[in-house]
């Protein structure tokens, strides 16, 4: 008997790894051989942990699993109280057009025979027959962009990298995923690592980098745990070797190390603090070299872009936003979780078809798209659909493509506030409008709830400041949910007043 | 408390293993802290030296990260998600009520030594929160139950 239970954060959270010990257990007490697979998870967060038999109709879904429902697991499995069926005939499974993440909860994340039986590798065969310049063309070609929220053409950064000179270059991936309501890096390299290794050599052989290093954050242990496994496997196979080797480093609770420059000073083992632009990291980098920076999410979209061509790649999509994006749908949902899908889908169709409304039954109020540094958007928007440009067009971001729900008990004074307060904890220190700024935003959202309305000029123009005058995405656009939220929802800002008098 | 001599040891020894590393200070400050909870202050000249840094420097990499500690902590460090996702499923009201429970605030350690309560800005838990980590361990749709497993 062979079974699937996720090694994924979030299914250990909710139990998995207990869930597994009981399974063999149980398998033990009754005489039964059992193969258990940790998994990545499927990212139907709600089923979790969603342990998945191995049938000869295809992998049956179980789940959420308690430790009480694993007896039923190896009896009449039909008739199981927590079963759903085969998992890929789901809707949550069919709705999607996984290309980034075709092999997470599928494979084993740390079987490299696993990963090439299900197509690994074959970008990577490709893009070493071919010159620096045709594997820049081909990631030129397909469209994609920088998916850690700024949107940057990649094939563009790694053509400055590719082209400056310099015998030593690095590749850097971003994997300080430090946004609220996205765990999509996290997820690819628990469920799927072999993938960010394959995306990392290929970015080497287009820009002539010999080494690259993944920064993970220390709140995500079992990335880091997988990751350190993964890449070792890939060098004991000679995946990684002296043409290109990599190595994980641990962040140490920086947010602000998720911006480039701040990152590459962590790395470098100095005060996470940001770097001013120019010099781009493209020609002067980790220690002063030409390095890409990229997030785990563009690295890992590389390889199927490389095995099945730009073409095919470019073909989903919207506008200037080519090809799919996993959605990280959380907060007050029914059914939250990934979803990967081409761009394009509306924020209704995304909150409501896909996610089911609140977990709490209560209306909508609001969706924060793309992170703590990301603006509300209310039901009235909700035809917006999901692209860089739609979403900037309505004073809003992607960002990395996270999405916090929030029901109608959402205060989003309340929210606006704790916007600023997390810049003033997270700030680096560097610039002015971000390090002073947030303080007084906090002061000032602190007057407009003791019913001061004519903080709100104030409070307008500080955001004005902040978003002209910082020096990166921190500071820039802490802005953007403060200002969502006083325009969208300015009866929570009256009802200070209103309780003042 | 360790002796002195002893931490000077065990620090030269973690010194030595991260040498060749590019940029080797956080690795080196991670492995001081998994080795005895926390930075102790004396560590502090003998990796300036080895690194050829100042004093200030390093001190200055220490404080600027919310991870590293100058100081033990307690027994135990209960870890609760202060992010947007984990409050629109109530996260604010089940830290108060654990701060009231332990009687302490962010950052604060009960006066047994028991355990030190901090702050998280995510744990990439979001479609399952309330989020926490008990040392070390995550923990999804957290309430005060988490509790239970700090108790002792």
């Amino acid at each position: 008997m062979k079974l699937y239970v996720p090694l994924d954060s979030a299914a250990v959270a909710l139990g998995a790894d207990k869930l597994a010990a009981a399974i063999a257990a149980e398998a033990a007490s009754r005489g039964v051989e059992v193969e258990i697979v940790r998994n990545g998870s499927r990212g139907m967060v709600w089923l979790e942990p969603l342990v998945e038999v191995v049938t000869d109709a295809g992998r049956l879904g179980f789940g959420p699993m308690t430790v009480a429902d694993v007896p039923g697991l190896f009896g009449d499995l039909a008739s199981h109280p927590k079963a759903h069926g085969l998992v890929d005939e789901l809707p949550w499974m069919k709705g999607q057009t996984r290309l980034t993440f075709a092999r997470v909860g599928v494979i084993d994340p740390l079987s490299l025979k696993d990963y090439v039986a299900h197509g690994g590798l074959v970008g990577l065969e490709r893009a070493a027959k071919m010159t620096k310049a045709e594997i820049v063309a081909e990631v030129t070609e397909s469209g994609l962009r920088g998916r850690g929220g700024a949107g940057f053409p990649t094939g563009i950064k790694w053509k400055t990298v590719s082209e400056a000179p310099g015998e030593l270059k690095y590749i850097v991936c971003n994997a300080d995923e430090g946004d609220s309501a996205t765990f999509a890096d996290r997820m690819l390299m628990e469920g799927d690592p072999f993938t960010l290794i394959e995306g990392m050599a290929i970015a080497g052989l287009a820009c002539g980098a010999t080494k690259g290093y993944v920064y993970i954050r220390s709140e995500y242990p079992v990335a880091i745990r997988v990751m350190e496994a993964a890449v070792k496997i890939a060098q004991d196979a000679k995946v990684l070797g002296p043409a290109f080797d990599m190595e994980v480093r641990v962040g140490a609770g920086a947010y602000v190390c998720g911006e480039e420059t701040s990152l590459l000073n962590s790395l470098e083992g100095k005060r996470g603090v940001v770097r001013a632009k120019p010099p781009l990291p493209a020609l002067q980098g980790f220690m002063g070299r030409p390095t890409v920076v990229n997030n785990v999410i563009s690295l890992a979209s590389v390889p199927v872009i490389m095995a099945k061509g730009a073409a095919f790649y470019k073909d989903f999509g919207l506008g200037r936003s080519r090809g799919t994006i996993p959605l990280q749908i959380a907060g007050n949902v029914k059914r939250g979780g990934l979803y990967e899908v081409a761009f394009g889908l509306t924020l209704g169709q995304i909150v409501n078809a896909i996610g089911g409304g609140t977990a709490s039954g209560r209306p909508v109020k609001a969706v924060q798209v793309g992170g703590p540094l990301g603006a509300w958007f209310p039901p009235s928007l909700f035809d917006t659909p999901f692209g860089y440009e739609e979403f900037g067009a309505k004073d809003g971001l992607i960002g990395h493509a996270g999405l916090t729900i929030a029901d109608d008990t959402t205060d989003m004074l309340h929210m606006a506030r704790f916007a600023m307060e997390f810049c003033t904890i997270e700030s680096c220190g560097k610039c002015t409008p971000c390090r002073i700024g947030a303080v007084r935003g906090v002061e000032t959202l602190d007057r407009l709830a003791a019913g001061d309305v004519s903080a709100i000029p104030l409070l307008t123009d500080l955001c004005s400041t902040m978003k002209s005058g910082s020096l990166c995405a921190l500071g820039g656009f802490t802005p953007y949910p403060v200002m969502s939220a006083l325009t969208h929802f300015p009866d929570d800002f009256a009802r200070a007043k209103e309780a003042a008098e | 408390m360790l002796d002195s001599h002893v931490h000077s040891d065990r620090i030269a020894e973690i010194l030595n293993a991260h040498q060749g590393l590019e940029g080797p200070l956080l690795p080196i400050l991670h492995a001081i802290q998994a080795a005895f909870g926390y930075v102790p202050d004396s560590a502090i000249p003998q990796i300036a030296a080895a690194l050829m840094l100042s004093k200030a420097e390093v001190h200055g990499v220490i404080s600027f990260y919310h991870d590293f500690r100058a100081a033990p902590v307690g027994r135990h460090v209960l870890k609760l998600c202060r992010a947007e996702a984990c409050q629109t499923v109530g996260g604010d009201a089940v830290a108060d009520r654990i701060k009231a429970a332990l009687g302490i605030d962010w950052h604060e350690t009960t006066p047994d030594g028991r355990v030190t309560l901090e702050p998280v800005f995510c744990l990439g838990l979001c479609a399952c929160g309330p989020a926490a980590m008990v040392d070390g361990r995550l923990v999804g749709r957290c309430d005060e139950s988490v509790l239970a497993e700090v108790a002792k």
